[in-house]
Parts: C-alpha cells; sequence; structure tokens
C-alpha cells in the first residue's frame, strides 16, 4: 500500500491538464509492453519456418528449424510477463476453468495452449522425431536418455514412417498459419477492441500487430542467423541471407502502409479524440513514435535494404546492412508495442489531460524483471539449440 | 470360458465405479455452489430484500451541486476506500469555462478538502460542478472484458465485483470510458462504486445521496412510476456521459453542460 502510495504522489505533480482521479495509476506497464513483443516475435519466426514448408522457399531451408526452436523459446517465456503483471497470479488459473465466454482476454489461455501443444511441440516433434531417434543411438548416458524420451521413445524410422512425419509437418504448418494469425491477431484485438480508448480502438490494429509480428518475427531469425553461423566457424548462406531480407523488406512496407493507412484515418476522419492524441503524438510520444518507431526502426532499415537491392553491394557489406538493419528494425517494434500499450494509457479518458509514466527499478513490474524476461528466451534457445541442433549438418538424411 | 465370464464381471464392476467416480466428479462441486447460491439467497431473504423486485438507477442535478465534497468523503468512510487520492468510487469536478472558449477542469483530492480559488486573468464564462461516479451501465464494457467473470451486472442493476475471484488483469479498468475503476491497493482486486449494495438491500440510500446537502443526487427504482427517478427524468432534460459510446449508464445527469465527458 505505502510503495503504490509513494510511487503514485509525484505522479500528481506531472499530469498536465486534466486526468480523472483513478488514472493517475497508469495500469499496464512495462510487463505489458513486453508480452505482445514476445508473442510477436513467436508468430513472425513461426510465419517464417511456414514459407519453408508450406510455400517452398527453399533458400530459406537453413533458417528452418532455427525458426521453430525461436518461437518455440519466446512462446514458453511470453506468458510469464503477464503472469507476474496480475494483481492475483495464484488465480490465473480461472482463465481456464471459468471463462468469461464475452472475454477477450478469456481466450488467452486456449489460444496459448492450442498454438504451444496442437502446433509448435507437435511440429517440432515431427520434424527432428528421426533425429532424436539417430542421435540418441549415437549417444552415452544421460543425454542418450533425455534424447529417447524426447522422441516419446519412439523407434520406427522406416521410410514410410518418415515419409509420414513429413506429410504431418505439413498439414501441422498448414493449420499453424492461422494459428498464429490468431495467436498474435488476437493480442491486437485485445486491444483494438477497447472502444473506451480511441487511440486503442481501431479494425486495423489486429493486422497491424499481426504484419509487426511477422517483421519482427524475421528481423530475429536474421539476427540470430548472421551472429550465430560465423560463431559456429561456417559461411553464412547469402542465397537465405538476401531472401530473408527481401521479405522483411516487403512485410514492412506492407506494415508501414497499414500504419500509414491508421494515421491518415484518424487525421482525416478527425473525431473527438484528434485533440489529444496529436497532443500525445506530437509531445510525449514523439520520441518513441516518430523518431525510434517510425524513422529509426521502419525508414532507415527500408531505405538501406532497398540501397542493396538497387546498388548490388559485395556480400560483406550486405551481411553487415542486414544484420545492423534488422537490429534497427527490433528496436523499431519494441518501441511499436511501448506505443501501443504505454502510449495509449498516457492521455486521460476525459481527453483533457495528459499523464506520465513513472518506471521502477526493483519489483515485479521494475525494469529489472522485464530484462531477464527479455533475456530468458535467448537463454532456454541456447539451450534448445544445444540439445535439437537446428543446423543444417546435423540433420540425418 | 469361466476364467473369461470372471473377467467380464470384474470389467463390468469397474468400468460402473468408473462411471460413479465421474459423476461424483462432476456434481459434487456443483452442490458446493449450489449451497453457496443458497447462502447469498438466504442472506438477501433475511434483508427481506428481493433483486427481482428492484432495477437501480441514480440521478445527478448539476445545477444543485455545490461542490463540498461531502459525497466523495462518506463513500470512502462508507466504504472503506483508501484515503489516498489516487482511488475514487466517486469524486466531484469543477469546470471553468473562460470566454475565449478554454476549459479548466479539476478536482482536487476528489473534492474531499474543497476547492482553491482559482486566480485566473481570464473572464470567466460560467463555471459549475459535475458529481461523478460508476454509470452502473446496463450495457457495461467492463463486464464484457472481465476474462474470469469476477464483475457482473446484479439482478437488480448493479455492476458488481466478486474481490475473491478477480485476478487483477486490469482490463476492467481500460474498458471503463469513465474511469470509475481503481485497483485496490491491498485487496489488489478491481474495485469500484456498488451504490451502497450493503445499504440499499437494506432499504437505506447509498452514502453519497445520503450526505449531499443540496439533493442534488437522486437515488431510487428506474422505470418505476412512484420512484424519485421517474420524477427526476420527468421534470429535468436528462443526458448520460459519453451516450455514443452505447453503454447505456444508468446514473443520468439534469443541467449536463456539452464540455463535460
Amino acid at each position: 500500500m505505502e510503495e503504490i502510495v509513494q510511487h503514485l504522489t509525484p505522479i500528481l505533480n506531472e499530469v498536465t491538464g486534466y486526468i480523472f482521479p483513478n488514472e493517475i495509476e497508469l495500469h499496464w506497464g512495462l510487463l505489458v509492453v513486453i508480452y505482445p513483443y514476445l508473442t510477436g516475435l513467436v508468430a513472425g519466426a513461426f510465419i517464417l519456418a511456414s514459407l519453408v514448408k508450406v510455400f517452398n522457399v527453399k533458400e530459406l531451408q537453413p533458417t528452418y528449424r532455427m525458426s521453430l526452436l525461436t518461437a518455440l523459446a519466446f512462446l514458453i517465456i511470453a506468458p510469464l510477463p503477464l503472469l507476474a503483471h496480475l494483481g492475483h497470479p495464484e488465480k490465473s488459473f480461472e482463465i481456464f476453468l471459468t471463462p468469461n465466454q464475452s472475454s477477450a482476454m478469456a481466450m488467452f489461455g486456449f489460444v496459448y495452449v492450442w498454438y504451444l501443444m496442437a502446433v509448435l511441440l507437435l511440429e517440432i516433434w515431427f520434424d527432428y522425431r528421426k533425429d532424436l531417434i539417430l542421435w540418441a543411438k549415437s549417444e552415452k548416458g544421460l543425454k542418450k536418455w533425455i534424447l529417447k524420451s524426447l522422441s516419446l521413445f519412439s523407434t520406427d524410422i522406416s521410410e514410410k514412417a518418415v515419409l509420414f512425419d513429413k506429410k504431418a509437418v505439413k498439414i501441422i504448418t498448414i493449420i499453424g498459419i492461422p494459428s498464429a494469425f490468431i495467436l498474435h491477431g488476437y493480442v491486437g484485438f485485445i486491444f483494438g477492441s477497447i472502444k473506451a480508448n480511441p487511440f486503442w480502438s481501431s479494425v486495423l490494429m489486429p493486422i497491424v500487430f499481426l504484419f509487426s509480428a511477422i517483421v519482427s518475427g524475421i528481423a530475429l531469425v536474421l539476427i540470430l542467423y548472421s551472429f550465430i553461423t560465423p560463431l559456429r566457424g561456417k559461411e553464412i548462406d547469402m542465397a537465405c541471407l538476401d531472401k530473408l531480407a527481401n521479405y522483411l523488406f516487403y512485410v514492412m512496407i506492407v506494415d508501414f502502409s497499414l500504419e500509414a493507412l491508421d494515421f491518415i484515418h484518424r487525421v482525416y476522419e478527425s473525431e473527438e479524440s484528434i485533440k489529444i492524441l496529436s497532443d500525445l503524438v506530437s509531445g510525449k510520444l514523439f520520441v518513441s513514435l516518430v523518431v525510434i518507431q517510425i524513422l529509426i526502426g521502419m525508414i532507415i532499415p527500408l531505405i538501406a535494404i532497398a540501397l542493396i537491392k538497387i546498388l548490388k553491394w559485395p556480400a560483406d557489406l550486405r551481411k553487415q546492412i542486414y544484420f545492423l538493419s534488422a537490429i534497427l528494425v527490433q528496436v523499431g517494434i519494441f518501441s511499436t508495442r511501448w506505443n501501443v500499450v504505454i502510449g495509449g494509457q498516457l492521455f486521460s479518458k476525459s481527453f483533457m489531460g495528459l499523464t506520465v509514466y513513472k518506471m521502477s527499478f526493483f519489483g515485479l513490474e521494475g525494469l529489472l524483471v522485464s530484462m531477464i524476461l527479455l533475456i530468458a528466451p535467448l537463454f532456454l534457445l541456447y539451450i534448445l539449440f544445444k540439445l535439437l541442433p537446428p543446423w543444417e549438418e546435423a540433420r540425418n538424411l | 470360458m469361466i476364467d473369461s465370464e470372471k473377467n467380464d464381471e470384474t470389467r463390468r464392476n469397474f468400468l460402473r465405479k468408473l462411471c460413479y467416480s465421474a459423476v461424483l466428479a462432476f456434481v459434487s462441486p456443483s452442490l458446493v455452489m449450489r449451497g453457496k447460491n443458497k447462502k447469498i439467497v438466504e442472506w438477501i431473504i433475511g434483508e427481506n430484500y428481493n433483486p427481482y423486485d428492484h432495477y437501480w438507477s441514480m440521478g445527478i442535478d448539476i445545477n444543485k451541486c455545490i461542490g463540498c465534497g461531502r459525497c466523495a468523503e462518506s463513500c470512502k468512510i462508507e466504504n472503506n476506500v483508501p484515503k489516498e487520492p489516487f482511488f475514487f468510487r466517486t469524486w466531484v469536478e469543477r469546470y471553468h469555462i473562460y470566454k475565449d472558449g478554454e476549459v479548466a477542469i479539476d478536482s482536487p483530492n476528489g473534492a474531499i478538502n474543497g476547492f482553491s480559488k482559482v486566480v485566473s486573468e481570464k473572464s470567466l464564462e460560467k463555471s459549475f460542478f459535475v458529481p461523478k461516479i460508476c454509470n452502473q451501465c446496463d450495457h457495461p464494457p467492463c463486464v464484457q472484458v472481465c476474462p474470469v467473470g469476477a464483475t457482473f451486472k446484479s439482478i437488480d442493476g448493479v455492476v458488481l465485483v466478486d474481490a475473491n475471484y478477480c485476478i487483477g488483469c486490469r482490463y476492467c479498468i481500460q474498458a471503463c470510458p469513465y474511469g470509475a475503476r481503481y485497483i485496490h491497493p491491498v485487496t489488489r482486486s478491481a474495485d469500484k462504486c456498488t451504490f451502497c449494495y450493503h445499504r440499499i438491500v437494506k432499504g437505506k440510500l447509498p452514502a453519497c445521496v445520503e450526505n449531499c446537502p443540496t439533493q442534488a443526487r437522486v437515488f431510487g427504482e428506474f422505470k418505476k412510476k412512484a420512484s424519485p427517478i421517474e420524477r427526476f427524468r420527468r421534470m429535468n432534460k436528462i443526458n448520460v456521459l459519453k451516450p455514443a459510446l452505447n453503454t447505456e449508464p444508468k446514473v443520468f445527469y439534469a443541467n449536463l453542460d456539452m464540455e463535460v465527458k
């Protein structure tokens, strides 16, 4: 109680205009920024993997398994920020037991479990099954048993069985694409369906979320691929990297167009909330929205990749520019999540004033926990890479 | 032959027991739930109160409000709302509308300590006070979004929160267009105006209505001819807050200015 009061008291002096007294406490903080960021990466990485299986983009094969494991690692961590943000995490299971059918959020548990169990784990299992069995044969001791249990003690590696695995992977991927769309589009719907908040309330929100998710997922796999491959002493496959950058470029164009459409639509319609929203965007959100999200996270990488396409630069320079662009895109997408979640709460529903967001360092909602939650998926990914090497040369053909 | 018959017998027994235990597993919690409901019903009947006979609403006459803040203070005392200026079930706003069109609003500590004099060079067009409270919407967005159904519209039309059920996700707070909800810092559950439900089931008025010295607040039955609310709605030009959002508030304002949101 005292902690909250101490945290809120200084904010009283930083409010401009008038906000409702209950609005001084900003309700969704950094943790709720991280959640859509993480699920976005999951959905994006999975869509990338599905390009290989469903759309037969052969060039992307070297990143296929890497994308799947990335999606898994980030999906496992994704609900933790939500759990940490709840007032009563011990009652969170109620969302499974007694979901309110009219609530968009109540679907969370089901969408999550479906995506984890019916899509990701299943696809990874079918794709790795043969390799798991063969690896288990060549290993000794504990690792042998870990690999055996991961393969669920299956032993059949006959041609027929392997063919079935391949078919299963394809079917799961086909189911997985709409599932990935639902996973992240639905997060967008949670925000987009709040009519009380004109900054969120937009039918485009789920689609914007989805495309920004694909952008962030491709950029993440590009970063991982171009960072890990030299570390393993291997050569980066330029055809693969160029293809990744191409897809990144196209999806970014779509994402940018959607965001521009949303912006133009709002300005043109110029509804009741336009004054407070323009105060917000030109004031408190200027740096994070205009400078970081749009300029640094969108326009600069777009120009950089476009220049590469036009000028046909040498491979080494391309690698570096792709890598830097993908990092900028990552910063931009994080900023996008920030601007939606935090930005949408910085103005009062009275439309008469703006408030501020004060982040703490310690505590569940603080910066420290958030940093840990952002790094945790990478640790998990490291373990997954050790256990289930995604490299093409590890594959038993 | 005999052996296989015996096997069949034990299998049949086993299946029968399995069915019994499955039925028991489903039925017993529902019996417990029924017991709990019965308790609530008994409590309400004990108060001689039948929720099906009532449908509550409130009227607020802006011309009568003097901004004394007694409503906000009595609410905090009656409902154990934390005294700090970040948690309110009801509060009073002061509007200053200047000749040049500028609007200035304030509500220091929800008006509990009154208002200080505004010193401004500009000439004032008009000034008034607006008490705010949960609008007890008939089509409540907070109830729609609650993921576990912890907040609900009661039979008699009051939107309530089951604090023991609330998981503290704060989605209802985001969905409320009126800023009428907050997280109680002690229970960490969502909290809001209940129309003083514990008082109205006893036939008393909500604390804010009872303590208003100018009778700016009127409380009563919605759509019952003899109700003070129906008289209030008949005698005044009525408006609600943010009507475009289709929340269908059951808090009605008389003499509401267009600047109030």
